[in-house]
C-alpha cells in the first residue's frame, strides 16, 4: 500500500464547515452586572475576569489608571498586602491586572476546589482596597525603574511614539509615559480613580472553565450588592492631534537593529469595513505566510519578524506593520514594506492567495474558540463593543466571500 | 487524569495519542531528541539554526507552511538545550495533511542554498534582537560558561556568537540531519478529537517507511564539581545594576530535583516569596528579583537574578540576598509554607494544560523524560517533598564553592 503513496500530492482537502461559536450564557446580578459564563474545558480550573472601564481614556494624569489597577492588591480593609498574597498563594491561585486603553481588567485563576476560599479575596481587592502610602511607594519606584529598562528597547520607543505621532501627546491613546509623569501621581490620585472607574455600574464579569453549579450565588454574594455603586460619569471626549510630518527618526546609540511602525488611524469593530480590513490585513502582514514575511524574512533575511496588525479601539483604532531589522538595511527595508503597500493598491491579489487567506483566518477563528479561556478572551472583545456573536459570524462571511476587486479598493481607500 | 495510548512503530518512532472530544482542534507534536548540547562546541547555535531550515522545504514539498495554512493549521517550533519541539494544530478534519507534511521532513529535507543563506540572516537577527539588542540580554550568555566549564550548557540554545551561525556549511547542516532526525529519535504526540486506531493506521501510512536510522547516543563531557566561587563582572549601557548568582544543581531525573524545584518557589513564586517581600518590599533594596531553576534534563542551574534599586550598592544587595539563601539553609521552612508551594505546583500543573496544544507538548517532553505517565503523577512527587528534604537539597546547593555570580554594572 505504501507504494501508492503520492507523496507530491496534498491529501485531499476537506472545507472547514461552520463554526459553531459558543454562545455564553448570561445573567445579571441583582445591581445589574452583567454575567457572561463559558462553561466548558477538561481541567477543574475557573477563571473569573472583571471588566471595568478604567483605562487610560479615562485618567486625568499619565500612569493612574495603570498604577491603581496594580494598587488593588497591595492592601484592602481587611487584609494587608502580604496577607492577601500570601492567602492568594497558599490555594495556588492568582491574580492577572491588566490595564489598557478603554478597559482594565481583573482576574482571578482559581482551582475550582479552592473558589470558596479565593473568590472572597478578588472582592475584597475590587471592592475595598485602600491604597497605602508606603505599598505605593515600593510600587511606585519599581514601575519607574522598569520603564526605564523599557526605554532603552528599541521596539518600545517605536511603539509608543508612534501612537503618540498619530493620535498626539494629549489624547489617551497618543499619550506615552514618561519617567517624571510616576512621581507626579500619588495615592490620592488613586483613591479618586477608584472610586470614579471602579464600581458596579462600570463593571462586567465573565466566567470560564469547568463551572461548578451556584457560581451565580456565589458572585451574587460577593458583588451583587448596592455598596459599591458608584455615580454616573459623563463621557469624556478627546480629539486627536496627529503630527503632519509623516516620517519621524529616532537615534538611539549604537543599536543593532532599528524598530519600525508605519500605519494609520482605522476604525472601531463596528466599521462596516472591519471585516475586510482583517483579510486584507492578513495578506500583508497578519500570518507567518505574509507579504511582509515572505519578502523581508524569507526571502530578504533583514529581520526576524515583521507583521501587521488592525487595532480597533472603543473611540476609533488604528493600523501599523511592526517589526525590527537589522540597523544596516533600514533603508532597504523600509522600501520593501512601501513596496508591499503599493503592490496592495495596484494589483488584485490572486486567486491562489486569497483562498489560502481565507482558510488561515477560518482556522485562527476556530483555535480561537479551543478551551474556555481563549472563548472568555475572544467574547471580551464583542462584550467591549455592545456586540453579539453575529459579529463573528459576519466576519467569517466576510473571510469567505470577500473578493479580490472589493480588498483592492478597500486598499486605494486606506492608503 | 490525562489519559493516553501508546505505540512503537517498526523504525522506532514513538507514538502517543491523546483523546479530548472537546475542541475541533487537533494538535501534532513532535520532538527531536537533540538539542544544543548536542552541537561541536565551534558551531553553536546550530541546532536552533537546522529547526529555521525544516521549513525551508522537504523531499517532495518545496515550501512546509504554506499547505498547513491552506487547511487552515498553524504551527511553530522551538529548540533548546535537550531538544528541538516542532508543533501544529489543524482543524480535525484535515488531520491527514498534517501527517503528509511531517512525515515528508522527516523522509528527507531538500531546502535550496537560498533558503540557507537566508536563515542563517534571520537566525543573526533573531540573535541580536533577543540577546544583544536588548538590555541585560546577554546574562546569560554570560553565565552560563561562568558555571559551566566543560559541559555543553555552557552554551545557550541560540549560539556563543553570531560568527558560528555565519559559518555554518551545508555539509554540516546535512550531517547533523543524517546523525539526529531519525524515526528512533523522535516522539510524536497527536491530542483531540482522534481515535487511536485511526492514528495508528496514518502513522504506518506516512511515517512507517521512514529509515529507522541511528539513535542519538550521547557521551557528553561530565561537568567536574566546582571547587570555589566565581564570578565575572561586565559594565555595560544599561539603566540599573542588576545581579545573577547560579548554584549547580541535581539532574532532573534525580529525586532532589522536585525539593529544588520547591525551594525556588519558595524563595520567589508570587508576592509572597520570601525574596519579593523581604529584598523589594520590606528591605528595599531590589526592583525585580527571581529564584528559578533552569529546567535542564542533566544536571542544571538554581538561578537568582535581580535588579537592584538606583543608589543601593551591589555589596548591601548581595549581603541581603545571601542572608535569605543561608536562612534556607539554617532553618527549617514551615509545614503551612511547604503546602503552600505543593498547592501551586498542583494549579499550575492543572492551568498548563488549558488546551489540547499544551498537553501534546507536555506528553512529548514526560516521554523524553522518560515516561510520558509522569503527566499524571508529578504532582504526587511533589507532595512527597518533605520539610528535611529541602533543608538536606538547600544545604547541598547553596555552599559558596557552588556559586557562580555575575554583576552586570550599570555604566553611567
Amino acid at each position: 500500500m505504501n507504494t501508492l503513496l503520492n507523496r507530491k500530492q496534498h491529501p485531499p482537502i476537506k472545507p472547514l464547515g461552520r463554526i459553531n461559536f459558543p454562545q455564553p450564557e448570561i445573567s445579571q446580578l441583582s445591581n445589574g452586572i452583567k454575567v457572561y459564563q463559558f462553561n466548558t474545558g477538561t481541567q477543574d480550573v475557573i477563571s473569573v475576569e472583571m471588566v471595568f472601564s478604567a483605562g487610560s481614556w479615562f485618567q486625568k494624569k499619565p500612569f493612574t489608571a495603570m498604577a491603581t489597577n496594580l494598587m488593588l492588591r497591595e492592601g484592602t480593609r481587611n487584609y494587608s498586602a502580604q496577607k492577601l498574597s500570601e492567602s492568594l498563594d497558599y490555594f495556588g491561585a492568582h491574580f492577572e491586572n491588566t490595564t489598557e486603553r478603554d478597559n482594565a481588567y481583573v482576574t482571578l485563576y482559581s482551582l475550582n476546589k479552592h473558589l470558596n476560599n479565593t473568590l472572597p479575596l478578588l472582592g475584597e481587592i475590587v471592592k475595598n482596597p485602600i491604597f497605602p502610602e508606603d505599598e505605593y511607594s515600593v510600587l511606585a519606584g519599581k514601575q519607574l525603574q522598569m520603564l526605564e529598562v523599557n526605554r532603552q528597547k528599541v521596539n518600545f520607543l517605536a511603539r509608543t511614539h508612534f501612537n503618540s505621532i498619530l493620535f498626539g501627546n494629549d489624547h489617551p491613546y497618543g499619550m506615552y509615559l514618561e519617567p517624571n509623569d510616576i512621581g507626579k501621581v500619588n495615592n490620592t490620585d488613586l483613591i479618586e480613580f477608584h472610586k470614579r472607574q471602579y464600581h458596579s455600574g462600570n463593571c462586567t464579569i465573565i466566567v470560564a472553565g469547568l463551572i461548578k453549579p451556584g457560581i451565580l450565588n456565589e458572585l451574587e454574594a460577593h458583588f451583587g450588592g448596592n455598596d459599591w455603586k458608584g455615580a454616573e460619569h459623563n463621557h469624556i471626549q478627546y480629539l486627536t492631534s496627529g503630527s503632519d510630518e509623516k516620517s519621524h527618526f529616532h537615534l538611539k546609540e549604537g543599536a543593532m537593529q532599528s524598530a519600525i511602525r508605519i500605519g494609520g488611524m482605522m476604525f472601531s469593530r463596528s466599521h462596516p469595513d472591519f471585516a475586510g480590513m482583517k483579510v486584507l490585513n492578513a495578506i500583508l502582514g497578519g500570518y507567518f505566510g505574509s507579504r511582509l514575511m515572505n519578502n523581508l524574512r524569507e526571502d530578504k533575511g533583514f529581520t526576524y519578524g515583521i507583521g501587521s496588525s488592525v487595532v480597533p479601539l472603543r473611540n476609533g483604532g488604528y493600523f501599523v506593520i511592526s517589526g525590527e531589522v537589522g540597523a544596516g538595511v533600514t533603508k532597504e527595508a523600509l522600501t520593501e514594506i512601501k513596496f508591499e503597500l503599493n503592490r496592495l493598491c495596484n494589483e488584485p491579489v490572486g486567486e491562489s492567495e486569497l483562498s489560502l487567506v481565507r482558510s488561515y483566518l477560518t482556522g485562527e477563528m476556530l483555535r480561537a474558540v479551543d478551551g474556555p479561556f481563549a472563548q472568555a478572551d475572544l467574547y471580551r472583545e464583542l462584550i467591549e463593543d455592545n456586540l453579539d456573536i453575529s459579529h463573528f459570524e459576519d466576519l467569517i462571511d466576510t473571510v469567505q466571500h470577500i473578493n479580490a476587486q472589493q480588498l483592492q479598493d478597500l486598499a486605494i481607500k486606506s492608503c | 487524569m490525562t489519559e493516553f495510548d501508546r505505540f512503537t512503530l517498526g523504525n522506532g518512532l514513538r507514538v502517543i495519542v491523546h483523546h479530548d472530544a472537546s475542541t475541533p482542534i487537533v494538535a501534532m507534536n513532535i520532538l527531536y531528541n537533540v538539542g544544543s548540547r548536542d552541537e561541536h562546541p565551534d558551531r553553536t547555535g546550530f541546532a536552533h539554526l537546522f529547526e529555521h531550515l525544516m521549513f525551508g522545504g522537504s523531499v517532495n514539498i518545496p515550501r512546509y507552511d504554506e499547505p498547513l495554512e491552506r487547511v487552515g493549521g498553524e504551527n511553530n517550533a522551538f529548540t533548546n538545550n535537550d531538544f528541538t519541539n516542532y508543533y501544529l494544530t489543524v482543524p480535525g478534519h484535515n488531520l491527514e495533511t498534517a501527517f503528509w507534511l511531517e512525515s515528508d521532513r522527516m523522509l528527507d529535507l531538500a531546502f535550496s542554498t537560498k533558503s540557507f543563506d537566508v536563515q542563517r540572516n534571520v537566525v543573526v537577527e533573531e540573535f541580536r534582537q533577543n540577546y544583544l539588542n536588548q538590555p541585560y540580554g546577554d546574562a546569560w550568555l554570560l553565565l552560563r560558561p561562568l558555571a559551566y566549564k566543560v559541559h555543553p550548557y555552557k552554551w545557550a540554545p541560540i549560539g556563543i556568537d553570531p560568527s558560528h551561525i555565519e559559518q555554518a556549511s551545508m555539509n554540516e547542516v546535512r550531517d547533523f540531519y543524517k546523525r539526529f532526525y531519525n524515526p528512533c529519535n523522535a516522539i510524536m504526540v497527536i491530542a483531540g478529537n482522534v481515535e487511536t486506531d485511526e492514528i495508528k493506521a496514518l502513522s504506518e501510512k506516512w511515517f512507517g517507511v521512514i529509515d529507522k536510522g541511528n539513535l542519538n547516543q550521547r557521551k557528553l563531557p561530565v561537568e567536574p564539581e566546582q571547587t570555589e566561587a566565581r564570578s565575572l563582572t561586565v559594565h555595560r549601557d544599561v539603566p540599573y545594576d542588576a545581579i545573577y548568582k547560579a548554584w549547580h544543581m541535581c539532574s532532573r531525573a534525580d529525586d532532589g530535583f522536585f525539593a529544588s524545584d520547591l525551594i525556588s518557589d519558595i524563595l520567589s513564586a508570587g508576592q509572597s516569596g520570601r525574596l519579593y517581600q523581604q529584598l523589594i518590599k520590606k528591605l528595599r533594596l531590589f526592583s525585580e528579583i527571581n529564584a528559578f531553576i533552569s529546567g535542564d534534563m542533566e544536571a542544571g542551574l538554581f538561578v537568582v537574578t535581580g535588579k537592584l534599586i538606583k543608589g543601593v550598592s551591589l555589596a548591601e544587595a548581595e549581603l541581603a540576598l545571601q542572608q535569605e539563601i543561608d536562612e534556607i539553609c539554617n532553618n527549617l521552612v514551615s509545614e503551612m509554607e511547604l503546602q503552600k508551594v505543593k498547592n501551586r505546583v498542583e494549579a499550575m500543573m492543572a492551568f498548563s494544560e488549558m488546551r489540547v496544544l499544551d498537553k501534546a507538548m507536555n506528553l512529548a517532553y514526560y516521554e523524553l523524560l522518560g515516561d510520558a505517565e509522569l503527566v499524571n503523577t508529578l504532582v504526587q512527587k511533589y507532595a512527597f517533598v518533605t520539610i528535611n528534604d529541602i533543608n538536606a537539597e538547600a544545604k547541598k546547593m547553596f555552599r559558596p564553592e557552588n556559586c557562580s555570580t555575575l554583576y552586570y554594572i550599570a555604566k553611567n
